[in-house]
């Protein structure tokens, strides 16, 4: 008998860690972006997504929240909001 | 062909035959003369397979992972210190679900340092998944390897299996051996084709982080799977004995039990020692048998069960021990009866010949002396009180 040992590659992608987030998640004011992609770079998740100025974009199925883009940008253009909030 | 061979040469000679592609191994007394031999063997263009030499046991055990994950066959043994060192990896092996197969040359574990006999090493490592081969002596040494190849192989199976052979009685011990051909070996076991394998034209993952969602199966499925093994043994041990006019059974071996009224339970070398003595003593009338555990993992309960149950005094060697607690083996068997109807009025514990203390013939009658209607727990045999000090002196 064999458990769930050998998977075919690629599984990561079916595997939506976004729901791992618990309290908060980024928000991208999109008024004072640089496009540096220092955001995008340093994501753990490598889930942002962009390239030009104030259109960078997060896939929150795999966004866990961990808020090291809203710490990282220069300009303050990234801020964690509640989870529940609808902004 | 009939030969007179040392252990670890006959071990080295029947592993030849069945062409590992790959070989790792770092050498400890008392395996050294195996690997020894093989890495002589591949020197002199007997064999073509890859000699992968490492820093240590870890080193070892991980690159044999390395290469049967790749679809290959490999080979590798240890010892004592060694088979811990690898402990990490060979748990690794096994619930990767890879058919490693691995030779223990049984020694007793450190501290005090010691190199001889016992089976405490392999015995420690009984629940790490793998299939676990004890052997009486160099011929069954030689012909469990090729079993131990069928099984662990087997598509159904994809598991590892450790030979234990007893260290110095056995590795450094010579006998003749009826050594099969290459004809013959191959006809029994062909080329491994693996389940899977690592191929980058193919690509698939082995051993992922799995979360709670599917640890549980993972092992479940080694559990069932060592279930499966203990009919898969006896098939393929028929099919070997077929091949190769000999008579095992596979799990356990009957000696002169059925009409006896007291019967020794053991594994390894200790086993010849133990039918001598049987023989011995059943000339003066005395009904005594043995029963030998062949396979210990998976453990065959059901066989155990058929071949005590109507005995009326069982003692069980036990050459390792779970400190603080039951004997190994002495307490698996104790499970057996747990629960049933017929079932031998003692089961008797006895701890014989650790760190390589010899067991004679007057040990086993020394055991059979106390197998009575008292029943004995961790009893130790030719135990020495003067060496013992209540106080710090």
């Amino acid at each position: 008998m064999f458990g769930p040992l050998i998977v075919k590659p690629g599984t990561s992608r079916n595997n939506k860690t976004g729901s791992w987030r618990i309290e908060v998640r980024p928000k991208f004011l999109r008024k004072n972006c640089i496009g540096c992609k220092i955001c995008l770079l340093n994501c753990p998740e490598a889930c942002i997504k962009g390239e030009a100025k104030n259109a960078y974009e997060v896939d929150f199925d795999f966004c866990k929240g961990c808020g090291i883009c809203a710490v990282m940008c220069p300009k303050d253009d990234i801020i964690m909001v509640k989870e529940e909030s609808k902004e | 062909m009939k030969q007179f061979l040392e252990g670890s040469q006959a071990v080295a000679e029947i592993v030849t035959l069945c062409k590992p592609a790959v070989i790792s191994a770092y050498p400890i007394t008392p395996q050294t003369h195996i690997v020894e031999g093989l890495a002589q063997i591949i020197a002199d263009g007997r064999l073509n397979s890859q000699f992968v030499n490492v820093e240590s046991e870890h080193s070892a055990a991980s690159v044999v992972l390395g290469a049967v994950a790749t679809g290959v066959r490999v080979y590798t043994a240890t010892s004592s210190q060694g088979l811990f060192y690898m402990a990490e990896v060979l748990f690794n092996i096994a619930g990767l679900r890879l058919p490693v197969i691995l030779t223990c040359a049984n020694r007793a574990i450190s501290a005090p340092i010691n190199i001889w006999n016992d089976q405490q090493d392999s015995i420690s490592l009984r629940d790490a998944g793998w299939i676990q081969f004890y052997a009486e002596n160099i011929q069954e040494v030689v012909d469990l390897h090729l079993i131990a190849y069928r099984v662990g192989e087997d598509k159904s199976m994809m598991l590892p299996v450790m030979v234990c052979m007893d260290g110095y009685t056995l590795t450094h011990g010579i006998e003749v051996v009826d050594m099969p051909n290459q004809e013959q070996v191959d006809k029994f076991l062909p080329a491994y084709a693996p389940l899977y394998k690592l191929d980058p034209q193919e690509p698939l993952t082995l051993g992922p982080l799995v979360d709670p969602e599917s640890y549980t199966e993972t092992r479940y499925a080694i559990q069932e799977t060592h279930k499966e093994a203990l009919k898969l043994i006896p098939q393929i041990t028929t099919e070997f004995n077929q091949a190769f006019g000999r008579q095992y059974n596979g799990l356990i071996e009957e000696y002169r039990t059925k009409d006896a009224e007291r019967v020794i339970v053991a594994m390894g070398s200790v086993c010849g020692t133990i039918k001598d003595t049987i023989d011995e003593l059943r000339a003066k009338g005395k009904k005594i048998g043995l029963l030998k555990i062949i396979t210990y993992r998976p453990f065959p309960y059901q066989e155990i069960y058929e071949a005590l149950k109507n005995i009326p005094m069982v003692a069980v060697l036990d050459r390792a021990l779970s400190l603080g607690s039951f004997a190994p083996l002495a307490s698996e068997i104790k499970a057996v009866f747990c629960g049933k109807k017929k079932a031998p009025k003692v089961i008797s514990s006895f701890i014989v010949g650790l760190g390589g203390r010899d067991i004679t013939k007057d040990s086993i009658k020394e055991m059979l002396r106390l197998l009575n209607t008292k029943e004995r727990t961790l009893e130790f045999i030719d135990l020495k009180p003067e060496l013992l000090k209540d106080k710090y002196e």
